[in-house]
């Protein structure tokens, strides 16, 4: 949270409320002058020197979204009380997680923290210090969390935020619409052509209006996901994708491959997650095993593909490279699958390292073929897909 | 009317609103600005409208958003076989054809048309079009409407907005900016109790308690779908018709009866007779 110390001197509320506005602006919110004028305004219907009211109406009017409502309380303390920087967030069950690396902005915490709890609740002693330290940006957890690496995230929150983040990009691509019109019972324009016909019917009164519109042509999705030992460490997170990517769309379609290739569809649309569990581990026989990934799609290509990938899907395939067959194979079956599907994209976990180059051999074979190659080596990366699918 | 005010008479007509909440009406009514209501389903969002409506005396207007929404829905259409038959028997003009007599109006056009202050109820806006929420802005900025054939029409009176989501879509900036924002929480267990006594004063304190307990507890588990208020106040019309006055003591029942809370198979798995009988064995 970045902190403003309350400024000693003020030329009066408006002064004051323009701090305030500015604080929660470096906080992240977007107000504009408006809501300064609004929220004069709105002290002026409260008793404002009630310190209760004035958060609450403050609240109901800067806030544009639950996230900024569970922040406000804390932004609003630290400004009018000064006692923003004490705060710790709450522990979680990230615990083991964020251990390996304590909260970022202890360290600015370091010469004043002692300070600060003697004057919580008073606007500060001195103005020319208050200048010094305005404006500093203190990074928050979250923003740490999603910045790890994959392989550190096996508890319930980060599995849901993959979820998450692959609804958001099934979302993405889903929405499409033709640009054609078509015949149709409801829609946005009449179809006049087919008003004049039908008028001939009925000694030219236009009685009948059929209307036309923009049929949806979405996108659909098609999922190959790599689960063999090198993946061990992120296939959690990865199935959680996986699971997200297929709750969307009825349509879309998940498999997953080592040695040997399944479709897992029904399996994760499952609503028991248990039960879901349950099922994925008894398919996944050899599950952390080896990798073939060429002998997988050629399998898939030789027989689901006909009925599951068409000029209309995305082939996503979630996969480290990594694989004992020959890289002729893998390249072979990525041709063959390109030319069917609409774009075939590999996201890999070991994209995003620093310094890494696709190695792998399949990797590199198989580099001509794709679409696209993504980084997937963080929750950060997941969530940075979605303009990329947007632009499929 | 002052806050406190507002918060007595919503609970007269048997809505319990925290202090937030009722802080947010008040600013839209002294504002004169929409309000934007975010939260789970079933903690009441719609009913605030409702209840809004009533403490004003107001007539409530409501949109109910849904994919595909579109202008004709929501604000006016003409009345194309009326026209049409005028045209053949009395041979209109076109003056007389583009004139209210045959113009349908819609929510949004009715509400601005008002001579007395209404509240415009906008139901799940986040179902709506990206499209049709653009032109809710213009609306919800002006308060008028222009339709080609008649002139702008403007609203006589600012109809009291609110808007509901759920949070199938994300909104635009724009919409927020525009709106008074209050998130709807599943209520605590005080407030729930007082919803409860409100709701249903016949039932005695002790089985208040357990039923208030029962769902709250149930809504730490990990359901598909939590029970909200309402699901809530239907188990307990449903316990007390069925004249239990103790939960622990008879566990069938309330196995049976849990299908006014869980409203779906997988959550009534999840919830076998015997972890029922744990969470009513804590509550008491």
């Amino acid at each position: 949270m970045a902190v403003t110390r309350f400024p000693l001197r003020a030329e009066g509320l408006a002064d004051r409320m323009a701090g305030f506005i500015a604080h929660l602006r470096m906080n992240g919110m977007r107000l504009g002058p408006g809501e300064t004028v609004a929220a004069l305004a709105a002290l002026s219907e409260v008793k404002a020197t009630d310190p209760d009211q004035a958060r609450r109406a403050l609240k109901a009017l800067l806030v544009p979204d639950a996230e900024g409502w569970r922040r406000f309380d804390d932004l609003f303390d630290s400004y009018w009380f000064n006692t923003g920087k004490q705060r710790q967030g709450q522990a979680n069950a990230h615990v083991r997680v964020q251990s390996a690396k304590p909260a970022l902005w202890q360290t600015h915490l370091g010469e004043d923290g002692a300070e600060q709890d003697g004057d919580v609740g008073q606007p500060d002693g001195s103005d020319d210090e208050a200048e010094g330290t305005e404006g500093r940006l203190i990074a928050t957890r979250t923003e740490a969390l999603s910045r790890r690496d994959l392989r550190e995230l096996m508890d319930e929150d980060s599995l849901r935020a993959a979820e998450k983040a692959a609804r958001d990009l099934a979302r993405a691509l889903r929405d499409r619409r033709s640009r054609r019109r078509r015949q149709a019972t409801r829609g946005l324009d009449l179809d006049l052509r087919r008003v004049m016909r039908a008028s001939l019917a009925r000694g030219g009164e236009p009685l009948d209006l059929p209307r036309r519109r923009r049929p949806d042509r979405p996108l659909r999705i098609v999922a190959l996901c790599d689960v063999s030992g090198s993946m061990t460490t992120v296939s959690r997170v990865f199935l959680a994708f996986l699971r997200g990517l297929i709750s969307v769309d009825m349509r879309a379609d998940a498999y997953l491959f080592h040695t040997r290739l399944m479709r897992v569809t029904d399996a994760l649309r499952d609503h028991d997650s248990l039960r879901a569990a349950g099922r994925l581990s008894l398919m996944a026989e050899g599950f952390g095993g080896g990798t073939d990934i060429g002998g997988a799609l050629k399998t898939f290509n030789e027989g689901y593909s006909t009925r599951a990938v068409n000029g209309r899907t995305v082939v996503i395939i979630l996969s480290d490279g990594y694989c004992t067959g020959a890289p002729e194979v893998v390249a072979d079956g990525l041709r063959r699958l390109q030319k069917r599907a609409h774009r075939v994209i590999w996201l890999n976990p070991l994209n995003g390292w620093q310094d890494h180059a696709p190695v792998a051999q399949a990797m590199a074979a198989a580099r001509p073929y794709l679409d696209a190659l993504l980084p997937a080596n963080s929750l950060a990366a997941l969530a940075a897909l979605e303009p990329e699918f947007a632009r499929l | 009317m002052r806050e406190a005010e507002l918060r007595e008479r919503l609970a007269a007509t048997g809505y319990v609103a925290d202090e937030t909440l009722s802080m947010a009406l008040h600013l839209a009514l002294t504002l004169g600005r929409p309000l934007l209501l975010e939260g789970p389903a079933g903690v009441g969002k719609t009913e605030i409208a409702k209840a809004l409506a009533e403490v004003l005396n107001a007539r409530l207007i409501r949109l109910q958003c849904y994919e595909g929404l579109d202008a004709g829905h929501a604000i006016y259409e003409w009345n194309y076989q009326r026209q049409l038959l005028a045209i053949r028997a009395e041979g209109a003009g076109e003056e007389a054809l583009f004139s209210e007599k045959y113009l349908l109006k819609r929510p949004l056009l009715e509400a601005i048309s008002q001579p007395e202050r209404p509240v415009l109820l906008i139901d799940e806006i986040d179902r709506a079009d990206e499209e049709f929420e653009a032109y809710l802005l213009e609306i919800l900025s002006d308060f008028q409407i222009t339709i080609p054939e008649l002139g702008t029409i403007s609203a006589q009176t600012r109809p009291v907005v609110i808007l509901t989501a759920n949070g199938t879509r994300e909104l635009s900036d724009a919409l927020r900016r525009r709106c008074l924002y209050s998130y709807v929480d599943y209520p605590d267990r005080d407030t729930e109790l007082a919803i409860l006594a409100r709701r249903a004063p016949d039932i005695e304190a002790r089985l208040a308690q357990q039923i208030i307990g029962v769902v709250q507890a149930l809504r730490r588990e990990d359901l598909g779908k939590l029970p909200g208020i309402a699901e809530m106040l239907d188990w307990a019309a449903a316990l007390s018709g069925l004249g239990i006055n103790d939960l622990s003591a008879s566990p069938a029942q309330v196995q049976a009866t849990l299908v006014c809370l869980l409203k779906t198979a997988a959550d009534r798995d999840a919830l076998p007779p015997e972890v029922m009988a744990r969470i009513v064995g804590k509550v008491g």
